[in-house]
């Protein structure tokens, strides 16, 4: 007993250090797995709130060029009213109109607070949260394509795992056939991500739309993502990886929408009925 | 004694916000970004209790974490950088650590850079492996490491050049 005792006062910088060490790697290993980041985030109270007040200022640097974006929406928008049902097949497919989903999605406007784009797993953090009705899963977009899904909420702001995460996997198609794979980040570049497990008969060709598949229930279908650079075989030869470029610019991001999907609980215990 | 405890919370402190508000959104080249709060671990006390300073540095490291939404990464890159530390010194000072009578503000100032280069690389090296968290992109993790570090070398030698009394 007495050594022991001994052995733990002669080594106890090194036990505290394996400790510490310990519960940083936790931390560590819960970010990198999917919504598992409980404890560090940085929707709390006081980190949140620090970007919220220093994002008060800085979002005058760049009004200009979110109103050019805003703009641009709206005339997109305007098309949309005024032309209606005449060129209907065009337009709408790449522009979403809340109406025309009756009430199945909800959209709510939010402002990115906190942005980030050079690491590998990226998150972002907006000024709304669970006062506002937001909850977990609930998919981002921008104006001019997506952003990523809501992670962690506290009453004031949410975090966001951007499209720019290791982990992120969301469903995504062809604009033109409904032939549908998984959109990842392979961590390299903030412009390009990669869309995988298209399967071979596909009609890839360059400068290809991406859009958004609806079969995830988090985001609605025909959401613009972005166009096709380059595409290879896998090694089984099976399946195309797609490089994306995409339509907006993750670097430069300040007005985003949030979206709710009324049915999704319907959905998913149709699909998961396990869990009852 | 008093002004110096509260010198470095002010440090801490001051440190902790430029980082989270203004270094982290730097991305030089499209990801290059400086971690200068480790200017915190370098330029604490000789003497010091270990135990106080272990905690401190891993305390600095969840601050940083925390408002840049990075798991555990940073707290742990701090905690092993101030574990190491002592090894550091020795190593870059030498006799005049021995002797534990080095000051910041007097040693000559090509010790004082091996030792900032040594710290910064264990730290950068630390953070991005946890970061990248692959083993498959070892490749990646020694470019963010290499680029990263030349940045916070320069960062930190300016500012102590910068804020230090007598030179």
């Amino acid at each position: 007993m007495q050594q022991i005792i001994n052995f733990l006062i002669r080594n106890k910088t090194f036990l505290l250090y394996i400790l510490l060490l310990s519960i940083s790697l936790v931390f560590t290993i819960q970010s990198h797995s999917y919504h598992k980041s409980r404890f560090i985030n940085s929707a709390n109270f006081l980190s949140g709130g620090i970007y919220n007040s220093t994002n008060n200022i800085s979002e005058y640097f760049n009004l200009k060029t979110q109103n050019t974006i805003l703009q641009e929406e709206n005339n997109n928008l305007r098309m949309l009213i005024h032309n209606g049902e005449k060129q209907n097949d065009s337009i709408q497919i790449t522009y979403i109109d809340s109406t025309s989903f009756g009430i199945a999605y909800k959209f709510t406007p939010a402002l990115v607070i906190k942005n980030s784009y050079s690491a590998t797993d990226n998150i972002l953090l907006l000024n709304k949260g669970e006062r506002d009705s937001i909850k977990e899963d609930f998919g981002v977009i921008t104006p001019k394509g997506i952003l990523g899904i809501i992670d962690q909420t506290s009453k004031k702001f949410s975090t966001v795992i951007s499209i720019l995460n290791t982990n992120s996997r969301i469903s995504a198609k062809l604009k033109h056939t409904n032939h549908f794979g998984s959109l990842i980040w392979n961590g390299k570049s903030p412009y390009t991500v990669q869309l995988k497990e298209i399967p071979k008969i596909a009609p890839v060709t360059q400068g290809d739309t991406i859009t958004t598949s609806g079969l995830s229930a988090i985001f609605p279908k025909g959401i613009p993502i972005g166009t096709v650079t380059d595409f290879s075989l896998d090694n089984a030869e099976n399946y195309y990886t797609i490089n994306v470029k995409l339509f907006n610019d993750m670097t430069n991001i300040e007005h985003v929408y949030i979206i709710e999907n009324k049915d999704k609980n319907e959905i998913n215990n149709l699909l998961n009925p396990t869990d009852e | 004694m008093n002004n110096l405890i509260s010198g470095h919370t002010l440090r801490f402190v001051i440190l902790v916000l430029l980082q989270a508000l203004i270094l982290n959104h730097i991305n030089f080249l499209g990801y290059i970004n400086p971690y200068l709060y480790i200017l915190f671990i370098a330029l604490y006390p000789i003497k010091n209790n270990r135990f106080l300073f272990l905690f401190l540095s891993f305390l600095l490291g969840l601050f940083v974490d925390i408002f840049s939404d990075s798991g555990g990464i940073h707290a742990a890159a701090a905690l092993t950088a101030a574990y190491t530390r002592p090894i550091i010194l020795k190593f870059s000072f030498g006799a005049a650590y021995e002797h534990q009578t080095i000051r910041f503000n007097t040693i000559e100032f090509g010790a004082l850079l091996v030792y900032l280069i040594t710290l910064t690389l264990i730290h950068h090296l630390v953070v991005f492996s946890l970061e990248v968290f692959n083993i498959k992109n070892i490749l990646l993790i020694l470019k963010k490491t290499l680029f990263s570090s030349i940045f916070t070398i320069i960062l930190t030698v300016l500012t102590i050049i910068i804020f230090s009394r007598k030179r």
